[in-house]
Formats: structure tokens, C-alpha cells, sequence
């Protein structure tokens, strides 16, 4: 119980710092390879703080709560995560977070926040089966869906899981908002739908977005994270280890894809998730 | 327990009261009074049979039982020689000829088979019974007192002759059948009330006599009337081979693992169960009937109808599971809930959104009865009563809307929540109910990803994965037009009726009430059903009580976050961006060439991936060639057992 609370209370506070930090990590790591210097490491956090103190507008009376909401859920979302709760719990929560985003974009009834919560929400259609066939892979495997159950199986998961755990890459890209498939918004300034789904959000409103962003990245790592721990300090090294190469990698596929149509989004999300998600599932069904 | 048979009576009496009163006063106050009372009846049934203490309440009903089905038997010839005749007038000689076909083999089983049979209970009432009769009682009479104001908007519209007494007639009459169909044990006396249900809502699709709605009303009796037959072979074959004509006895020999002893007679009867419930290959009649007005819709989709056919399918669930009878209706409701979802994200017409999402909703329940567990069985009772109320708020909401803006376009609803904000917000409850979480019917369907992934069958398991993807991506984006703030709209909520407004609130409250004391609904009401049925005790809900609660907490922390700061800011608000210069009224912008451009925004339907013809094609030709497959075994069967039997016929 008192391990669950330090977990909970660490990821409140330590998930945006960590978070911010790798937003800045990627950004100085893309600049390298873009061949730039780049800006600092905390660059994100000055944006952050800059967007708190812009003049206090919106578009209408309603957007900010939807956004405060989604807010709330992304955090509510890791919360669960991170007290070790149900996987189904966590993956519906955090439906119930991004519809709130979607929502807020439709609210304002301009053109770019529309089109971009379109693809935003065709976004979530084709990454969702992978999310759920990840969650229903840990528990034919591990006979829970519980996070702290999983976390404690003494037997590493990932050998038993490849098919699942690379169609679960795949569709981070989609989650972290990476090129090829940062169709609904993108941090790059070459984005042709201004800035898609966030183009009516601005000051802490938008700041709410980016901390939003930065919770729900840690808590997409917490899934990776999974696939590795089996309850030793070795299973917990090799995780973190690989939750950081992972990251890197994301990173580098954004700085080497262009961005693709929304149809190969769709197709090759689903065709991932129909071949590597379900093959994997139909062989742990016969573990 | 003499209140449900008051019940029927009652609401057929009304019914028939309703067919020679002229006035609009005196309808008016004898359908709130009758729906009043029905409310109170179901509610009243359901204190009673609490006080039984009993598990099921089974009344014999020895001395009434010959005249009682003898008089069925005869509104039964009555009925058929009406379908003959109608099926001539209109050139439909099919449906004259299924109903043919079915009167004279009721007549000769019922005369010369069932009359040695022994009826043990003629009715039986457990709680599966009681939560159709309070659905029927109170989502039913909520629905007719809707209707009172709908139809006279409606008869104002449409003018010609006021046909509103039959309407009102027919409403009532599926209401009293409904309640008769949910506590038949005898199949018998089931098969009565189904068939009049087929025919009321056949009356009802044709309401306005037009071309088409003649046309849809008789494919929706054809497809029903093969039901019909299905459930009638069904009776003949478990009265002549295995001599009772009990649903019960079916159950129990399923409870005790003589399912596939009993796949055969099984078959036929939940057939009809999908018929009924709107499955592939059978869909269509559903989304033809959108052409009544809507309270038929309303009607059909959420308390009656449709539910008998799930109803049905539910309580055989016992002898479903891994046979021959299960694979089929859980093939069959597969492919239709994953098909369904698909077709829906291609529709612009609310009112055929909401169709298909039915159909795919009852399809998750069939799958539900289909895998014959007691977890699944759970999800798919759950399911049954959050789609009742929801989808009868959706389809109240979207026929208010019609009269209002005069469209039930989903792209006409744009801007919604300015003109009507009232009834925006309540669809938007509505369609929050119908897929998100904390509310109930992502509640069941989680319950039923659980049954379905501990049943070991992966192609369910796909199958709800990526349907329920797809659910996601159709409401949502009818969710995000009604919650666009477009400037500039005037308000029309004063114009609508009281009694819509009332009914659609009474609903309202019913959904998120339900879902805040869900966990209840399932200790007291599904939980002991299943231990009955099943003959286990300190069964557990299929959703651990942990999530319930969270659930529960969740929902009302969002309740009290929209009470409290929903549309209240104090920021400054300023116009959208638009590319071009915004003109000031965030709906036009100065173009290139200086001239005014109007700015639109459309949905994505996805034609081309999730076509209705398409989908519909797959559905038909996956669905017939499973029931081909699965009829010829059963028959192939029932032609051995004869044979067996020798002098059986």
C-alpha cells in the first residue's frame, strides 16, 4: 500500500518534470540530426511557463472546461496506471481524456481545429484495437489485468509478447504525436493544418495541453515499461533502458518519415494489429 | 403476483379505448393516465415479486389454460387470414404465403400434438422478467406519452386523415404484449404474443400508407413471419421429440449439459431470437422501419421488439455456448456488431446512425447469449437495460430536432447547442452514454471483452477490439457537431412540447441514475438471476466491484465538474481563426480575391472504406452462408431423429 502511494505521488509530481525533460532531450536531438545546435534542455519548460503568461483568451465560454478535463483524465489515467489498477480501466479513461481534446477542437467550430480533431479521432480509431490487444496480451499472460500483478509476474513478458510489443511501437508513433503519423497536430512548424487540433487553444490553455502531453507521454512509457518487468532490479534496469531507447527511436523516425495520409495511418494500423497484435494473442492462447 | 395479468389486460384495454376516442383532450389525459399506471404496475409487479422471496415465480394456470389457448389459437387464424389478405391487396404474396404456410401447422400441432403434452407452468417469472416488464413499463409508457405531443406536430405536418387512434391503439397493444411475451414459459403462448408483436410493428412501419412504407412495413413482416416459423418448427420439434413445450425444461436440460441434446430444437428458436433482434442477414427490416414516425422507432429499438428477440436469445444462453447453436448466433451476432459499426461511420442520417447502432449493440448481447456463460450472460443482461434507456433518448432527441430544425442530418446539426441548447445537451449525454466511459454501456461492453476473452474465442475477441474502434470514431464526431459554438444562432427551444421535454428529462435522469447505482442493479436484480438459472451460488459480478465504484466515483466527479464550471469564463472572447480575415461573425472571411467566402465544415464518412453497400454485402454473404451450413446439419438431424423415431409424424 505505502509502495503504491510513493508510486502515485512520484508520478504526480515527477511525470511533467521528467516529461518536460524529454520533450527537450528530443528537440536537442533532432536538431542534431538535423545538423542545428538546438535550443537548452529546459527550453520546453520556458514555453511552458511564457504560455502562462500570455492575455487570458478563448474562443468561447466552453473550451477550457473540455480542455481542463482532458487534463484531469490524462492525469487520472496515469494515476490508475501507476497505482498498479485494471489495464482496461487505464485504456478506457484515457478515451474518455482524448474525446475531451476532440471536443474541445469541434467546440470552436474553426476550420483547422476541425479537420485536425477529425484526423485526430480517425487517429484514435487506428491505434485503439492495438491498445486493447496489448492490454488483453498481458492478461493471458499474466492472468490479470491488474499493473501491479503484471509488474510482479517473475517471468519477463516481452519473449512471449514480440509480435504484440512491436505492433505496440508502431502505434506509439501514432500516440506521441510523431511524423509519419502526426496528422491531428505536430510540434514541427511545417504542420499544413496550422496547428490542427490546437490552433484555437492559446495561452494556459494550450499550456494545459503540452503538460497534458508530457503526463500522457510518461504513462505510454509505463506500457513499454510493462512488457519487460518481472518484479528484480535487472527486469527494472532493462525496462527503463529500454523505455529510453525507445523514445530515442520515436525521435528518430520523426526526423526521418515524412508525413503520410491519413489512409496509411488507418490500413497499416490495422493491418499491424490484425497480423502482429492478434497472431500473438492467438499464441498465447495456446501457451 | 395477479399484477402482471392486470397488466396485460389493462394496457390492452386502454388500447382499444384509444381506437374509438376521437378527441385530442380526452387521448391526451387517458394516455398520461395509462402510462402512469402502467409505470406504476411494472414497479408494483416488481415489489411483489421481491416479497415472493423466490428465485421464480411460476403460476400453473391449469383451469384457464385450454381456453386461454384456444382463444389464442383463434386471434391466431384471425390474424393469419388478415396477413393473406393484406399480402394480396398489395402484391406481397410472400408474406400471404408464409402466413399460410405457418396458421395451419400452429392449428394441427396445437390440436393433435401439444393436447397431450403437459404444461407444468404456463407462466413463469424470474428477474430476467422483471427488468423487461419494469423496460417495457416505464421506457414503453414514457415513449406513448412522448407520442402525444410528436404525433400532433406530426398529424400537423403531414394533414391528411387522422389515423392517431390506430397509432395509439397499436402502441399499447405491443406494450400489453410485451409484458405477456416476457412471462410465457409456455412457448406456446410466447409464440402468440411474438407474432403480435411482428404485427404491430408492421402496422406501425406503415403508418403513413406511403410506397415506401408499405413497402418496408412488409419486408419487416416477411423477415419476422420466417422468424415466426423458425420459432413454430422450434415448438414442433421440441414437442414431438422431446415432449414439452416448456421453456423451462429447455433451460434446465441445458443448465445440466444437455446443450447439444437440445442444439436442434435450440436452433430454430433462436432463429427467430435474430430475427427478431435485427441480425444479419435480417437487418434490413430495422433500418426500413425508420420511415414511421419516430416513436415507433423509439419504440422498437429500445424497449420492445428488438428486445424480445434478445430476450429470447438470453434466456436460451444456457443451452448455447461451444455447439452448434452457439457457434452460429455467435458467428452471426459477431459479424453484425463488427459490420454494423463499420456501416454506421458512413452515415449522415441520425436516425439511420442510430439504427445501425443498434443493430450492432444487439449484436454484442447476442454474441453475449451466444457464448452461454454465466460473466457473458452478465455484460449482455447489463447491456440490455443501459441500451433501453439511452437509445430511446437518442431517438427522442433526434425526432424533437427533426420537427425543429427539419432535418435529422446530422450536418444540419451543426450549431444545435445555440438553437436548441436544452436538447443538444441532452443528446450529448446520450451519445456520451452510448460509448464512453464512466456510463453504462461502455460499462457492459467492458464486462463483455472480459466474457468474451475468458471464453478463449479469438475471433470474438477481434471483433470487439475493432468495432468498438470504430464505435468510438461514429459518435464522436456527431458529438463534436452538436458541441460546435457557431455563432449567430437564434434559440428555438420554446417550441417544443412539454411533454417531450419531460420525457426526454424523465430519460435523462433515468440513464445517469441507473449508472450511479449500477452496481446495485447488478446484486439485486442480475447476479441472483444467473446463480438461479445457472444453480451456483456467490457468483461474482464480471467486472470486479473495485472498477464498479470507480466507475460510480468517476461519473460523479464529472457530474459535479459540469455543474459547477461548464461554460462559465471570465477571458476575454475573441473570433476564430479562419486563414483569411475573419469578417467578425466567425463564419465568413475575406477570400483572395477580396470577395466574402462562407466557411462550412464537414464530417468524414469514409465512403470508400466503410460503405454501407459494401458492408452490407460482406454481412449478407457471411451470415447466409453460416446459416446455410448450420440449417442443413440441423435438419439433416431432424430427418434422422424422424426416421429413428419411425412413426414420430
Amino acid at each position: 500500500m505505502v509502495k503504491i502511494i510513493i508510486c502515485v505521488i512520484a508520478y504526480l509530481i515527477l511525470a511533467p518534470v521528467i516529461g518536460g525533460l524529454l520533450a527537450g532531450i528530443d528537440r536537442v536531438i533532432s536538431a542534431r540530426m538535423q545538423g542545428r545546435h538546438g535550443p537548452s534542455v529546459f527550453q520546453p519548460f520556458y514555453d511552458f511557463f511564457k504560455l502562462l503568461e500570455k492575455e487570458p483568451i478563448t474562443v468561447n465560454n466552453v473550451q477550457d472546461f473540455y480542455i481542463a478535463c482532458f487534463l484531469l483524465f490524462i492525469v487520472v489515467t496515469g494515476f490508475f496506471f501507476f497505482a498498479g489498477m485494471d489495464l482496461l480501466l487505464v485504456i478506457f479513461t484515457l478515451s474518455l481524456a482524448s474525446t475531451f481534446l476532440i471536443i474541445a477542437a469541434f467546440s470552436s467550430n474553426s476550420a483547422y481545429p476541425q479537420m485536425g480533431a477529425e484526423r485526430e479521432l480517425l487517429q484514435m480509431m487506428a491505434y485503439e484495437p492495438m491498445v486493447l490487444i496489448t492490454a488483453i496480451g498481458f492478461y493471458l499472460y499474466s492472468g490479470s489485468f491488474n499493473v501491479a500483478d503484471i509488474i510482479h509476474n517473475s517471468k519477463m513478458s516481452f519473449p512471449y509478447m514480440i509480435g504484440i510489443f512491436a505492433g505496440f511501437l508502431f502505434i506509439l508513433t501514432i500516440k506521441m504525436r510523431k511524423s509519419p503519423f502526426d496528422l491531428s497536430m505536430s510540434h514541427h512548424a511545417h504542420q499544413e493544418l496550422v496547428a490542427g487540433l490546437k490552433t484555437e487553444f492559446s495561452g494556459k490553455t494550450l499550456a494545459m495541453v503540452e503538460i497534458a502531453h508530457w503526463y500522457e507521454n510518461i504513462f505510454l512509457l509505463g506500457f513499454v515499461f510493462l512488457f519487460f518487468a518481472n518484479g528484480t532490479i535487472a527486469g527494472t534496469v532493462i525496462g527503463i533502458v529500454v523505455c529510453l531507447v525507445t523514445y530515442f527511436f520515436e525521435t528518430f523516425i520523426d526526423n526521418n518519415f515524412a508525413r503520410m495520409k491519413w489512409n496509411v495511418a488507418l490500413n497499416s494500423s490495422w493491418l499491424v494489429a490484425i497480423t502482429l497484435g492478434m497472431i500473438n494473442i492467438v499464441v498465447l492462447y495456446f501457451m | 403476483m395477479s399484477t402482471i395479468f392486470i397488466l396485460i389486460i389493462f394496457a390492452f384495454v386502454v388500447a382499444l379505448a384509444l381506437l374509438v376516442l376521437k378527441a385530442d383532450a380526452g387521448r391526451d389525459i387517458l394516455v398520461k393516465i395509462a402510462a402512469a399506471v402502467i409505470a406504476a404496475g411494472s414497479i408494483w409487479t416488481a415489489v411483489e415479486f421481491f416479497r415472493s422471496g423466490e428465485d421464480t415465480v411460476n403460476i400453473a394456470m391449469h383451469s384457464a389454460e385450454s381456453v386461454i389457448s384456444y382463444a389464442m389459437l383463434a386471434i391466431e387464424v384471425i390474424l393469419a387470414l388478415v396477413v393473406i389478405f393484406l399480402g394480396i391487396k398489395h402484391k406481397k404474396y410472400l408474406a400471404s404465403v408464409l402466413a399460410a404456410i405457418q396458421a395451419p401447422f400452429t392449428v394441427w400441432f396445437e390440436l393433435t400434438k401439444a393436447h397431450h403434452i403437459e404444461v407444468e407452468n404456463n407462466v413463469s417469472i424470474d428477474r430476467l422478467s422483471i427488468i423487461m416488464i419494469l423496460i417495457v413499463g416505464i421506457v414503453g409508457s414514457l415513449i406513448t406519452v412522448y407520442a402525444l405531443g410528436y404525433m400532433k406536430d406530426f398529424q400537423h405536418h403531414q394533414g391528411g386523415p387522422d389515423r392517431r387512434p390506430l397509432f395509439f391503439f397499436l402502441m399499447f397493444t405491443f406494450l400489453s404484449a410485451m409484458f405477456g411475451l416476457v412471462v410465457s414459459n409456455n412457448l406456446l403462448w410466447m409464440f402468440f404474443f411474438w407474432e403480435i408483436t411482428t404485427l404491430c410493428s408492421f402496422f406501425l412501419i406503415g403508418f403513413t400508407r406511403t410506397e415506401e412504407a408499405v413497402n418496408n412495413s412488409f419486408r419487416q413482416l416477411v423477415l419476422n413471419l420466417i422468424g415466426g416459423l423458425s420459432f413454430l418448427t422450434g415448438i414442433i420439434v421440441l414437442g414431438s421429440f422431446y415432449g414439452t413445450i416448456e421453456l423451462s425444461t429447455l433451460v434446465t436440460l441445458g443448465v445440466q449439459g444437455y446443450g447439444a441434446l437440445m442444439v436442434v430444437p435450440t436452433m430454430f428458436l433462436a432463429l427467430a431470437g435474430l430475427t427478431k433482434a435485427a441480425q444479419m442477414p435480417f437487418h434490413s427490416w430495422l433500418l426500413g422501419a425508420m420511415v414511421a414516425p419516430t416513436p415507433t422507432s423509439a419504440l422498437l429499438h429500445s424497449s420492445t421488439m428488438v428486445k424480445a428477440g434478445v430476450f429470447l436469445i438470453l434466456k436460451l444462453a444456457p443451452c448455447l455456448g461451444f455447439n452448434m447453436a452457439g457457434i452460429m448466433v455467435m458467428l452471426i451476432g459477431g459479424i453484425t456488431f463488427l459490420l454494423a459499426s463499420f456501416a454506421a461511420i458512413s452515415q449522415s442520417n441520425g436516425k439511420r446512425v442510430l439504427a445501425y447502432s443498434t443493430i450492432a449493440n444487439l449484436g454484442l448481447i447476442v454474441i453475449c447469449g451466444g457464448v452461454g456463460a454465466t460473466g457473458a450472460v452478465w455484460a449482455g443482461i447489463m447491456l440490455l437495460i443501459f441500451h433501453a434507456i439511452t437509445k430511446s433518448l437518442m431517438f427522442l432527441c433526434v425526432g424533437t430536432a427533426e420537427h425543429q430544425i427539419g432535418s435529422r442530418d446530422i450536418e444540419d446539426m451543426d450549431g444545435l447547442f445555440g438553437r436548441l441548447p436544452r436538447l443538444a445537451s441532452f443528446m450529448m449525454i446520450g451519445i456520451a452514454g452510448m460509448f464512453l466511459a464512466p456510463l453504462g454501456m461502455l460499462i457492459s461492453k467492458w464486462a463483455a471483452m472480459t466474457s468474451f476473452i475468458d471464453s478463449g474465442n479469438f475471433f470474438l475477441v477481434a471483433v470487439i477490439c475493432f468495432g468498438s474502434a470504430a464505435t468510438a470514431f461514429y459518435w464522436t464526431k456527431w458529438l463534436g457537431k452538436l458541441s460546435a459554438i457557431v455563432a449567430a444562432r437564434e434559440n428555438i427551444e420554446s417550441g417544443v412540447n412539454k411533454e417531450e421535454t419531460f420525457v426526454h428529462g424523465a430519460l435523462v435522469a433515468m440513464e445517469i441514475v441507473i449508472c450511479l447505482i449500477f452496481p446495485f442493479v447488478s446484486k439485486i436484480f442480475v447476479i441472483p438471476y444467473i446463480e438461479g438459472v445457472w444453480g451456483v451460488s456467490n457468483l461474482a459480478a464480471t467486472l470486479s466491484s473495485n472498477n464498479m465504484i470507480i466507475m460510480c466515483v468517476m461519473l460523479a466527479v464529472l457530474l459535479i465538474l459540469i455543474l459547477l464550471f461548464y461554460g462559465k469564463t471570465n477571458k476575454k472572447i475573441v473570433p476564430i481563426y479562419m486563414a483569411g480575415a475573419n469578417t467578425g461573425d466567425n463564419l465568413t472571411y475575406m477570400g483572395s480575391m477580396q470577395t466574402e467566402m462562407t466557411q462550412s465544415l464537414r464530417n468524414w464518412y469514409m465512403e470508400k472504406y466503410f460503405g454501407e453497400k459494401k458492408m452490407n454485402m460482406l454481412g449478407l454473404a457471411s451470415t447466409i452462408t453460416i446459416l446455410g451450413v448450420a440449417f442443413a446439419i440441423a435438419i439433416g438431424t431432424i430427418i434422422t431423429m424422424m426416421s429413428v423415431m419411425g412413426g414420430g409424424f
